[in-house]
């Protein structure tokens, strides 16, 4: 049984379908990474889970049992927002008691003034006050909690924000691009943290982001979501690797994946010199080719592979980027170069653009993935013959 | 040599600039000064000075009595009826008139779909003008005709006579001054609300905050903070400087039952022409509103949090 499953998850908002039918398992103490673009219905996805927003359709089970409409209190779902959402005239170590409190105190005990003079109450308070510096010791904020949020710095918002929904143990953790207010380098060493923090706890997370590093470097398994649709589920290197749609191909990959538009011809698919044997039937007509870039290769002296030009080249230290353009079909191509291969080469050359063609993928007109078999036949003719 | 007189050259321009920076500085400036002098502390300068004489429109000569005015209002009866009067008033309206306007503004927040509407309908009284409305509210409030006793008498309830009688005219004044000044603070606390992130009650909901009460003094009311503290400030003025419906339906009657500040004071310099006497009432009627600002943001500021 899984920790968290989604059934058919359904919703639109005044006519316009936001989800269409997403299902999904996390797996108990699995990390997973909900990436696409904006506006692919990932945040909406996430405050349905919360409790925040409800489904037109489907189902949420947590162990089993459908919580669609527990309220998002009792849902025992913590979550992490993008703005951190913390309360502004608290401090950090107020902020961090809250979900405590309104666990723990009595609904009497919990109001200002009144509450303070009931029994009980103070040796409640004086447990959540030792469970909140315990846990802000976890996160290394001891020295941060009578500070308000005003006066912490975004590092520091986001760790206290972590706090607050880690302090109740929660059955699941949602966190919703908890990362992008950070600058560049604090966000790299922020996701090893929350990586090893969730290794600490075990608590199934569902971790929302727009950016394709993040997903594939934090998660057990990454979901791309495009158009309110889950295109696929699975570990970071068959994401990549393998995608099983022309968008997640496309998605996933810096620089992205090179398409070229191919004619499939009675099981078989060809551009310019480049025959791929499809394994699945296909009517003729348009499919799209995805070749990675760096399975792209270029020949200076133009002897092998197909006829193009430079038009531009980008050093980035490790790798140089080489935007090119095919002379007969007009298509640009992008190819990753080391640096050792990318020495002779100026902007504006003519070279020979080598597509790899057993690196290639296939996919239909609709986008979805084709297997190719027979990749000895894949073969591609020299451009000057 | 040459460079020496080079930099006291350019010592002397950069002076020269800074001057003439100042000069355009206070130029700039020179028309808010000149109204301000003008209009509101030559105004009160005017005011704390004729408070020190004996000074009656209309005779030409007046002379310097120092402190006897003041001397004279701790033993005036009618003033210190007023002062009391004035205060128990402020006490009613102000608190009433904030906490109705608040929870209009909740409830109409939370209204999906007539929300200008009622906006609108709250806000009227604002609008309006109370000379006129002053008119229905004489009708309502008729111990004989008027539609509120009428509805009382359905019930078996016999109605008091709301604006004839000394024990409950000033509760039929403040009765009318909340009525106007709900939909004012309604207005203002729909701006805070309005003003206020909807991630937190997000947060709150994730964190356990079950319940609208748990949420509104969760995020709601620390806040609107900064509103309330200026809603206070506006709705105490403005009871303090109640005159109107005084003037319009009572002159302070029965029996100086509704003797307010402003009316005193307006008594005092408008109908007997005791410019002097008004004045030193309206240095003590100033001070009591300077007092009582300091007192609040002194007080309730510390307690406020501004993002």
């Amino acid at each position: 049984m899984s920790a968290l499953s989604l059934r058919g998850l359904k919703k639109s908002f005044g006519g316009n379908a936001i989800l269409n039918g997403v299902s999904l398992d996390v797996e108990a103490g699995e990390f997973i990474a909900l990436v696409g673009p904006s506006g692919c219905g990932k945040s909406t996805l996430l405050r349905i889970l919360a409790g925040l927003d409800n489904a037109d359709s489907g189902e949420i089970l947590v162990g089993g049992k459908d919580i669609s409409s527990v309220a998002a209190a009792d849902r025992n779902i913590a979550m992490v927002f993008q703005s951190y959402a913390l309360y502004p005239h608290l401090t950090a170590g107020q902020n961090i008691a809250v979900p405590l409190a309104m666990k723990r105190l009595s609904r009497s005990q919990r109001l200002p003034l009144v509450g303070s003079l009931l029994p009980g109450q103070r040796e409640i308070r004086t447990g959540i006050a030792r469970d909140v510096r315990e846990m802000a010791g976890l996160l290394k904020i001891d020295h941060l909690l009578d500070r308000k949020p005003g006066q912490m710095s975004g590092g520091q918002r986001q760790r206290v924000a972590l706090a607050r929904a880690m302090v109740r143990q929660p059955s699941i953790f949602l966190m919703d691009e908890p990362l992008s207010n950070l600058d560049a380098n604090l966000r790299v060493h922020a996701r090893g943290e929350i990586v090893e923090l969730h290794r600490r706890a075990g608590v199934p997370t569902l971790y929302v982001t727009h950016d394709q590093a993040e997903a594939l470097s934090m998660a057990d398994r990454v979901a791309v979501m495009i158009g309110g649709n889950l295109l696929q589920l699975a570990a970071p290197e068959v994401i990549y690797n393998d995608p099983a749609h022309v968008e997640v191909a496309r998605f996933v990959g810096q620089p992205r994946i090179n398409i070229i538009q191919a004619q499939a011809e009675n099981g078989r698919v060809g551009f310019e010199g480049i025959r791929l044997a499809l394994l699945e039937k296909v009517a003729n007509g348009p499919v799209s080719l995805g070749i990675r870039p760096e399975f792209v290769k270029l020949s200076p002296s133009g002897r092998s592979g197909l006829a193009g030009r430079i038009e531009r080249l980008e050093f980035l230290g490790s790798e140089v980027i080489a935007h090119c353009r095919l002379d007969t079909s007009g298509y640009s191509v992008v190819a990753k170069l080391a640096p050792h291969e990318a020495r002779d080469l100026i902007a504006g050359m003519k070279v020979g653009v080598v597509l790899t063609p057993e690196q290639a993928m296939v996919f239909g007109p609709e986008g979805k993935r084709l297997r190719i078999a027979d990749m000895a036949g894949a073969r591609q003719e020299p451009a000057y013959v | 040599m040459s460079s020496v007189a080079l930099a006291g050259n350019v010592a002397s321009a950069a002076a020269r600039r800074a001057r003439s920076e100042d000069r355009t500085a206070w130029l700039l400036a020179a028309p808010a000064i000149v109204l301000l002098l003008l209009f509101v502390l030559l105004p009160v300068a005017a005011v704390i000075f004729l408070g020190f004489t004996d000074f009656e429109l209309g005779y030409g000569k007046f002379r310097f009595v120092g402190f006897e005015n003041y001397a004279h209002l701790l033993n005036d009866r009618t003033f210190r009826r007023s002062l009391w009067n004035t205060s128990v008033y402020t006490a009613v309206v102000a608190p009433v008139s904030i906490v109705l306007g608040l929870g209009v503004a909740l409830l109409i927040e939370g209204e999906g779909r007539a929300r200008g509407f009622f906006r609108t309908v709250y806000f009227l009284p604002v609008a309006s003008l109370i000379v006129a409305m002053a008119t229905v509210w004489q009708y309502i409030f008729h111990p004989t005709i008027g539609p509120l006793n009428a509805l009382l008498s359905l019930v078996g309830v016999p109605g008091p006579n709301w604006l004839g009688a000394s024990n409950t005219v000033l509760y039929s004044l403040s009765i009318i001054g909340i009525w106007q000044s709900v939909g004012f603070n309604m207005v203002l606390f729909l701006a805070g609300l309005t003003a206020i992130p909807r991630e937190l009650y997000a947060a709150a909901h994730v964190d356990g905050a079950k319940s609208a009460l748990d949420r509104f003094f969760l995020v709601t009311w620390p806040m609107l903070g900064p509103t309330t503290l200026f809603v206070v400030t506006i709705s105490i003025t403005n009871a303090v400087k109640v005159f109107e419906t005084v003037k319009m339906l009572t002159d302070g009657g029965p029996n100086k039952a509704s003797e307010v500040l402003l009316f005193t004071i307006y008594q005092e310099g408008f109908v007997y022409l005791r410019v002097g006497y008004a004045s030193a009432m309206t240095v003590v009627f100033l001070a009591i509103l300077v007092v009582l600002m300091l007192l609040q943001y002194r007080v309730l500021d510390r307690r406020v949090h501004y993002t």
